[in-house]
């Protein structure tokens, strides 16, 4: 009798060390990615630190902060074209305004305003979704519409390591690997899924190896190490786009912050482990060491990008709250492409209302 | 006797029922280490241990699905669906499963389980957290709906629903969480499940409601009671079965009725109490029965749903409408 048995240790892609010396060769591009790539997580970094601080000051209501997980989210968005799919969920900011959304639309899915939702036309990408693990199958979906449809697009979709237990997750990858469909599963295994460690999520060691069962190529990286994420996302991205079929990527990685604003990590997180992941790992410190090992980086460049980033944040800020107040008789208005009779009575019945009151 | 929020009773009642059933088991996202992201199950899993509150792998299917198993099997599981909104996921396993297992098997298994889910709007959660969808399960024979509106009810009804032998939603109004403190006493006692109780007493209109617009029919009572107008007020609380004779009885009384709810209005929990109301006591009325109620959209988000959701004024307009009559 044979048993299948997992056949052996983890690996994990890793190109930059945490001290900022190369493990093996940078992949092409990067030199000269590196320092906007840099540029790229400072600013999203201190957007995050910005949003926290707007929603202590009830400015913003419930926030995801991403803090942690920018070099996995830029990384990854780095190796995507402006017209492929993108599913995000919703603690994908940072990759998501590197794609191309504005901070300011950004700020507005906090806000509680419904305007967040209208994603921008030139992007083919949705807005974050909320039930974990929903988007993989619209990526399995949308990937096969472009293979349908001889068009060279790749689907990705964006999730965390609790997406990985629901049925969602393994009925994308299924679908994927049975029609051969160009879509790039990317989880961040960010360790926790709100207070429920990896550990508990899984009994497997990694995410990566759930591909085997479904017979697609999964990769294990490093996703503090924005190198390994954007080489292994090119990889992933030109193997589906060349007809390969789908990979699941797991990028290993930290939440700095609470789940959500709601939420106190300190009930469940252990602060050693925290406090590894919060200095040696940074993804951030990583990347400026290296950079200033090259000579593309100084403190005084630091000081004027920050200051730079602090006025860009706080003009973002200011646009988001001057997005105009919602008129509530518009709930209606997207319900379905023509208004039933009905819902034209009750957009009357609350507008007059509002009149009213 | 304690005075308690209706959060800190869910988590007494659950503290009664493990410390008394060895049977019973808490099981959920969350619900562990954390004590659930509103705190319901706080401090159990330190005290009744890792076996007995348990923090499951993130799947709502899962959840529920392997809850029918271990009550078919001799356990009293509680699940928690961490938000309503979330309760799709593991529809079938709901409706298609657990509703039905007594009357595919012809008696020969059924399932005691409890889900508790916290839902409801007017709290600026993120979207597809404040949904109010009792009228999916009210429309799945072999389902209990329960949905209590004070500390005092979610206690006593939480363990008659762990002590019913059939599948319970048990719906808490994340509104009313820490709205109220009142006297729960420390003891055992339960609510019945079907029963519906009239907490205000009027004469010219039944105000009916439950879950987080029972406070709402309050306040409008009473200030209807400033223009003469004497509503008496239901809290539901049952949604499946239904209590109608209490229903009824009121309605006879006063011969107007408004139904007020949260979830939207198109084949809403309140146009079955409406078509029921008009059988059972048609030619007391002086009036249609008016709902007031969430409009026919997707829950909005927390800029816009203040003006959505059902609101003192939109029942004082109902109540004026029947009066008019
Ligand atoms: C279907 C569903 N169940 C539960 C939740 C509540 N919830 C929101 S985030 C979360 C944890 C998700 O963890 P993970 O997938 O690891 O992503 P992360 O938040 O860590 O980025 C849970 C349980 C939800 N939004 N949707």
């Amino acid at each position: 009798m044979e048993i299948y048995r997992w056949p052996g240790e983890p690996t994990l892609h890793q190109i930059l060390r945490e001290d900022g010396t190369l493990a093996r060769e940078e992949p092409p591009g990067v030199q000269d990615q590196a320092q906007a790539w840099y540029r790229f997580m400072v600013f999203c970094r201190r957007f995050d630190q910005k949003a926290l601080n707007l929603q202590r000051q009830g400015r913003l209501g419930t926030y995801a902060p991403f803090s942690g997980q920018e070099a996995a989210q830029i990384g990854s968005f780095a190796a995507l074209r402006r017209d492929d799919w993108v599913f995000p969920s919703y603690r994908e900011l940072a990759g998501m305004m590197y794609h191309g959304l504005d901070p300011a639309h950004a700020l507005l899915f906090s806000r509680g305003h419904p305007a967040a939702g209208y994603m921008p036309k030139e992007l083919a990408m949705f807005p974050g979704q909320i039930i974990i693990g929903a988007q993989l199958l619209h990526a399995t979906g949308a990937a096969w519409a472009c293979k349908l449809r001889g068009e060279d697009r790749v689907a990705a979709a964006f999730f965390g390591d609790g997406a990985t237990s629901q049925g969602d997750f393994h009925e994308a990858l299924n679908f994927a690997s049975v029609f051969q469909l160009p879509v790039v599963f990317f989880c961040q295994n960010n360790q926790y899924a709100i207070s429920v460690p990896v550990t508990r999520q899984m009994a497997t060691p990694t995410v990566a190896q759930k591909a085997i069962a479904y017979q697609i190529e999964g990769i294990r990286v490093d996703g503090n190490d924005i190198f390994a994420v954007y080489d292994a996302m090119r990889y992933a991205v030109e193997h589906a786009r060349s007809g390969g079929g789908p990979v699941l990527i797991e990028a290993v990685t930290y939440r700095l912050g609470p789940h959500t604003t709601s939420d106190d990590p300190t009930r469940y997180r252990d602060p050693e482990v925290h406090d590894a992941w919060a200095r040696a790992k940074d993804p951030l410190l990583r990347l400026r060491r290296w950079l200033e090992r090259q000579g593309l980086w100084d403190e005084d460049q630091e000081r004027a990008w920050t200051a730079e980033v602090d006025t860009r944040l706080a003009e973002a800020t200011e646009r988001m709250e001057q997005t105009p107040m919602p008129d509530p008789a518009s709930v209606f208005d997207h319900v379905y492409a023509q208004m039933p009779p009905a819902l034209r009575r009750q957009k009357q019945e609350l507008t007059d209302l509002r009149g009213r009151v | 006797m304690a005075e308690r929020t209706m959060i800190a009773a869910i988590q007494h009642a659950l503290w009664t029922a493990l410390a008394e059933d060895p049977r019973v088991i808490i099981l959920g996202e969350d619900v562990g280490k954390n004590g659930g992201v509103f705190r319901a199950t706080e401090g159990l899993q330190a005290e009744f241990g890792e076996h007995r509150v348990v923090d499951t792998p993130l799947a709502e299917s899962g959840i529920v699905g392997t809850a029918i198993g271990l009550a078919v099997a001799g356990m009293r599981p509680v699940a928690e669906i961490q938000f309503l909104g979330f309760i799709y996921e593991t529809m079938d396993q709901i409706a298609s499963q657990a509703a039905r297992i007594r009357f595919r098997t012809q008696g020969r298994f059924h399932v005691p389980l409890v889900i508790r889910s916290p839902f409801g709007g007017g709290v600026r959660t993120p979207e597809l957290h404040s949904d109010s969808l009792e009228a999916l399960f009210v429309h799945t024979p072999g389902l209990q709906v329960v949905m209590p509106s004070n500390p005092y009810d979610a206690k006593g009804l939480l363990l008659a629903a762990i002590d019913s032998e059939d599948p319970v939603l048990f719906l808490e109004p994340m509104r009313l969480y820490r709205a109220q403190r009142m006297e729960v006493p420390d003891e055992r006692y339960t609510v019945p499940i079907g029963t519906a109780q009239v907490v205000r007493d009027g004469r010219d209109v039944t105000l009916l409601a439950w879950g987080p617009t029972v406070p709402l029919a309050l306040q409008a009572a009473e200030q209807a009671a400033s223009t003469d107008v004497s509503c008496e007020v239901i809290d539901v609380r049952t949604l499946a079965p239904l209590d109608l004779d209490t229903l009824a009885a009121s309605v006879q009384k006063t011969g107007r009725a408004v139904v007020i709810h949260e979830a939207v209005r198109t084949a809403g929990v309140g146009a079955e109490i409406v078509a029921s109301l008009n059988d059972a006591v048609f030619y007391s009325l002086l009036a249609p029965i008016q709902r007031v109620t969430g409009y026919d959209t997707p829950y909005p988000p927390p800029l816009v749903e203040d003006a959505w959701l059902p609101s003192v004024p939109r029942i004082l307009r109902a109540i004026a409408e029947v009066m008019e009559e």
